[in-house]
């Protein structure tokens, strides 16, 4: 169920009614009958197929790789090693100078006799069927020199040191007066640490790639997120010029972040087929996508929260201690939402790392808000408990009225409404504050809310667009639909803008000879890209109107009203109007063409002069086996506050895909590193739990709308991650309520609340 | 995966000659286990007989009173088989808690017998597993093993046979009917069938090389009241952390008899037949159920990350007894 209720104003481009509306997703009928092409879906003539073979240790030296026989076996084209393969350029430092670069520098593959991580590709096999190299893959023979690695987090927590940026290049720490001060002579004090464990994406569809080469040229069919930093990646990598390389990724199976970046199906598919001279195609098995497709790092979380007995806070600290690669740092910003959360006149922000000799962690859906709301709203319950107020009305004694840290307005802001009319639509009222008291049968009921938060971007992006003769829009951009219902929306955007009906337009996405934009990451893929195409359609109409006023062939010629529309495939100019196909068919057979642009957020005086984030709370409901522990959700609750929604049923999956990660990180997501080995032990989706349908309780998704006019042209602000924030914490918080039992280390599995499960009478 | 050969066969004893003729060859029928072993190379047969087809896919009432469920029955069609779920509701709920519907339209009776373990580390060519590569230790002793067995574990391998199927058939008393390459046949109780690991871990049950499923036999319905209940770390698609296969018969106020099986517990299902004697003839009171559950786990070990395990099988077995109980 999903409802939308507007404040604020409308912006104008709304009278054709096309944005907003929960029109089912374009793509949706070639998805579902096997019509849209996945990367390793598509065929070229001659295409081989590569299998990759990874490391049976975490670190060494391979000492001797012996493929003769591997050679033999039938169908071999290729057997490919850090002996034989490709000059590529050396890995590089640990952190590169600037932030974009992690994007774009060089990820070699096969490289090098070292092995810097378990499953690390040793050897690509290629054959004339992907069973021929698979089986000759077997055959390889590897022995290693291998060396101690450091597996363990806890163990060297004292060691960790401070990097010099976190993800997205935001400040590594941040102090605003004298925590340590405030929280010694705080009346109430809080100071609770959590741990979150390794996790991993698992996007349906596999890191995939077929690379062709045509002379100079090379194209590669893959599954990938961000288009111009997937090609950059590739050019360094490769050696050559940007223009040379082409990424095409019309359609994407989820990527969650782990996308972003080339891997080495990419990377080992254009070398090998540059070797080759013809198509190779690679795909990372489920298994081998846990160690070669990154993961979201093991933390520690130490909140500290001093409050007056009212339970306003006077300093909040959140430190945290994260495992990282020991050859490419990645730091996640698993403190900086609390930069903006709640007031607090002392504040403290730390991100400390500990290297590990494992790959390295990437960008898992809600980098930095997914593990550290885990903590920080489950830490907020607490004191919530402390000081005996509701965990509401904690939140709302503690919301500031401008950014806390930046000191700086927010742009829009409505947690305290998304709170308030979640608390009145899920009768949180009837909730009972002491916790284990409410059981139905044999099961413990609880009730638990959180707060979301999740900042909103915008990234550079261009886009251009076409009307022919017929009325029918072109529109291309090199912007990606992840599984998000970016063709949809962006559809919806032109058929608003341009005034024609969605069937009029076609949307060309994925494919980097499109414009660039910032594809989809940061969930500011709409933005971005919508307010590129905004401004397209925007230079196509004034042209469009240009002719209109003063083409000799014009029917509206000489119309001189300064008020024009686009609407119902019309032009309108005062009281006249024409077909927008007649007008065009007369004044330009060839149609018109514009391009647009969105310049990149952090540029912006409106992103300097206001705080710019989505926000939402989340309510759940949680049933617990009295004799078992297991933990099953009754039902969830999100209140979104994002902006101008474009979509609202493409926005709904957004937010309960987000919701459903949230239990999944509450209650099962958790990749086992064994210290010995080095290697992750549950690598495969039988072992690795995800949420399944079963899970899964009835789910209400309530907007409630403001445009942001500081945000964007469109109003609208990022979603594709607000889902996840906070929910996995209002899950943990409703366990609690459920139980009394407050686990700190996640996943919250039954046999952590069993032992302080009573045993009930028979 | 190896490159392998492949037949299909004609008849029964056929198909058992086949195998037994080659020590590289084995039986497939779903494939649902055994393809994805042989795509990690864990199991590497070089030639396959195909029985899925054989006509071995009736369930007929015996003149005892019983069921003969054929081997190619697969597990979708035996849990709604109408004479399943009114004789043996047991079977059915616990058929339909294990895999996925998919699965278990492709999934056979004796393939699912049949199944090897979940350990991560017998599913890791690297790591060392007595199971699969006897002699080169067990990984999951000192390792991750918080799926793995509190009861009838050996130094060599503390691994769980993952069906639910067998859980249910192991309370029901089934019998497992077999074909040998010779023509001669026989019926294999399916307490015995599977081994405990001891010092040969990789030799899980009687069979011998080349012996083939053909039926399992359920002796007629035992009195009581049939309950199957499975404890998992998710809703639905996860294999049981333990699960119980409870049958009580009362008689006024006391148990008259009473059987338990258990699953998730070792490397067959665990029949607690001492603890069912000790309830014969009990008060159906909460002291003897909470004195049975202990008693059940008796001599249970953990490994560290399955200790959680013991208390979970004792309050299972409690409640799904208190469950039988109410509903006999």
């Amino acid at each position: 169920m999903t409802e939308t209720t507007t404040s604020g104003t409308r912006p104008p481009e709304t009278r054709n009614g096309v944005i907003g509306r929960p029109i089912d997703r374009i793509d949706g009928p070639l998805k579902v009958t096997g019509n849209a092409t996945y990367a390793y879906e598509n065929v070229l003539e001659g295409t081989a197929y590569g299998y990759v073979l990874g490391a049976a240790v975490a670190k060494g030296r391979i000492a001797e790789i012996d493929t003769a026989e591997a050679e033999r076996a039938p169908a071999v084209l290729l057997i490919m090693t850090h002996r034989n393969a490709p000059a590529q350029p050396e890995f590089g430092p640990t952190v590169t100078p600037t932030v974009p670069e992690v994007f774009t520098r060089a990820r070699p593959a096969l490289n090098s006799d070292r092995v810097r991580y378990y499953d690390e590709p040793v050897a690509l096999v290629v054959a004339e069927t992907f069973e021929a190299a698979r089986a000759a893959a077997g055959l390889i023979r590897v022995r290693y020199d291998k060396e101690p690695g450091l597996y363990d987090l806890t163990g060297h927590k004292a060691d960790a040191y401070a990097p010099k940026r976190t993800n997205a290049g935001f400040e590594t720490d941040s102090v605003v007066g004298d925590f340590e001060s405030a929280f010694t002579t705080a009346p109430v004090k809080i100071d609770t640490t959590y741990r979150t464990p390794f996790e991993h994406h698992n996007p349906m569809e596999p890191h995939a790639t077929l690379a062709a080469w045509s002379g100079d040229d090379l194209t590669i069919h893959t599954s990938a997120q961000t288009l111009a930093n997937f090609r950059a990646g590739v050019a360094s990598t490769l050696r050559m010029p940007l223009e040379r390389v082409r990424i095409v990724s019309p359609f994407i199976g989820g990527g969650f972040g782990s996308k972003l970046i080339a891997h080495a199906d990419t990377i080992l598919a254009a070398l090998a087929a540059q070797v080759l001279q013809r198509p190779v195609k690679i795909a990372l098995t489920r298994q081998q996508m846990f160690a070669n497709a990154g993961h979201r790092a093991e933390m520690i979380q130490q909140v500290r929260l001093g409050a007056d007995t009212d339970g306003r806070l006077t300093g909040m600290a959140h430190d945290v201690w994260s495992a990282t690669s020991s050859f490419e740092e990645y730091c996640e910003q698993t403190a900086v939402f609390a930069r903006s959360l709640y007031a607090a006149p002392n504040r403290l922000t730390r991100h400390r790392l500990v290297p590990m000799d494992i790959n390295r962690g990437e960008w898992m859906r809600s980098p930095g808000e997914a593990p550290g709301m885990l903590a920080f709203e489950c830490a907020m319950d607490e004191l919530a408990e402390r000081v005996g107020v509701d965990p509401i009305e904690l939140r709302i004694r503690n919301e500031p009225a401008q950014d806390p840290e930046r000191e700086v307005p927010f742009s829009t802001r409505n947690l305290v409404a998304c709170m308030e009319e979640g608390a009145r639509r899920f009768g949180w009222e009837r909730r009972n504050p002491t916790p284990g008291r409410t059981r139905e049968g044999r099961k413990l009921i609880g009730c638990g809310m959180a707060a979301a938060i999740r900042p909103n971007y915008i990234g550079a992006a261009a886009a251009r667009v076409a009307i022919d003769r017929d009325g029918l829009v072109t529109a291309r951009l090199d912007m990606t639909d992840i599984g998000t219902g970016t063709y949809t929306i962006l559809t919806q955007i032109a058929a608003e803008s341009l005034g024609v009906p969605i069937s009029s337009i076609k949307m060309e996405l994925g494919d980097s000879r499109f414009p660039r934009t910032a594809g989809s990451g940061g969930s500011w893929g709409a933005a971005s890209a919508g307010s590129a195409l905004h401004d397209a359609c925007s230079v196509l109409k004034e042209r469009i109107l240009a002719a209109a006023h003063s083409n000799e062939a014009s029917p509206l010629r000489g119309a001189n009203a300064t008020e024009a529309s686009f609407a119902n495939s019309e032009v309108r100019i005062g009281q006249r109007s024409a077909s927008l196909a007649d007008l065009i068919r007369m004044t330009a057979p060839d149609g018109f063409e514009a391009e647009g642009s969105v310049a990149a957020g952090a540029t912006t005086q409106s992103y300097k002069a206001f705080s710019q984030h989505s926000y939402g709370a989340h309510f759940v409901e949680v049933a617990v086996d009295c004799d078992t522990g297991e933990i099953r959700m009754s039902r969830m609750l999100a209140v979104i506050g994002a902006g101008r929604i474009l979509n609202a049923k493409t926005a709904r999956s957004q937010i309960i895909g987000g919701m459903i990660w949230g239990i999944g990180a509450a209650l099962m997501e958790q990749t086992v590193l064994d210290p010995r080995y080095g290697h992750f032990v549950n690598h495969d989706l039988a072992e690795y739990h995800v949420p399944v349908n079963g899970d899964v309780p009835a789910m209400e998704v309530v907007f409630l709308e403001q445009h942001d006019d500081k945000a964007n042209p469109l109003g609208a602000k990022g979603l594709g991650e607000l889902g996840v924030c906070g929910a996995g914490a209002a899950v943990a918080n409703a366990i609690y309520n459920a139980t009394g039992v407050r686990v700190r280390e996640f996943p919250i599995t039954l046999d952590k609340v069993l032992p302080a499960l009573p045993l009930i009478a028979i | 995966m190896q490159s392998f050969t492949y037949e299909r066969a004609a008849n029964a004893q056929q198909a058992a000659a086949a195998v037994a003729a080659r020590p590289d060859a084995k039986f497939i029928s779903g494939g649902t286990n055994l393809l994805d072993l042989m795509k990690l190379e864990i199991e590497r047969p070089a030639h396959l007989v195909d029985i899925s087809r054989l006509p071995l896919d009736r369930i007929e009432e015996t003149a005892a009173g019983g069921l003969r469920v054929g081997a190619q029955v697969r597990n979708s069609d035996l849990a709604a088989d109408p004479l399943v779920r009114s004789r043996y509701p047991m079977l059915t709920q616990a058929l339909l808690a294990g895999a996925s519907g998919q699965i278990r339209n492709k999934a056979s009776t004796s393939g699912n017998l049949l199944q090897r373990t979940r350990c991560p580390y017998f599913y890791d060519r690297h790591m060392p597993c007595n199971k699969r590569e006897p002699g080169s230790g067990c990984a999951a002793l000192q390792g991750f093993n918080r799926m793995h067995a509190i009861l009838g574990t050996s130094e060599a391998c503390i691994a769980v046979h993952p069906s639910d199927m067998a859980v249910a058939m192991s309370g029901l008393d089934a019998s497992i009917e077999t074909v040998s390459p010779d023509g001669e046949v026989r019926g294999i109780p399916i307490r015995d069938f599977h081994r405990l690991p001891g010092t040969m871990p990789h030799v899980e049950t009687v069979l011998d090389h080349g012996e083939m499923i053909t039926a399992v036999t359920l002796p007629p319905p035992p009195p009581g009241r049939q309950v199957y209940r499975k404890v998992r770390d998710r809703a639905s698609y996860a294999f049981a952390l333990v699960s119980v296969a409870a049958i009580v018969e009362k008689s006024g106020d006391r148990i008259r008899s009473a059987r338990i099986a258990m699953g998730g517990v070792a490397a067959k299902p665990w029949r607690a037949t001492e603890t069912e004697r000790g309830l014969a003839g009990a008060a159906a009171a909460e002291g003897v159920l909470n004195d049975a559950a202990e008693a059940a786990l008796a001599g249970a070990v953990g490994h560290g990350a399955n200790d959680f395990k013991i208390p979970l099988a004792k309050r299972t077995v409690r409640h799904t007894l208190a469950t039988a109980i109410k509903g006999a």
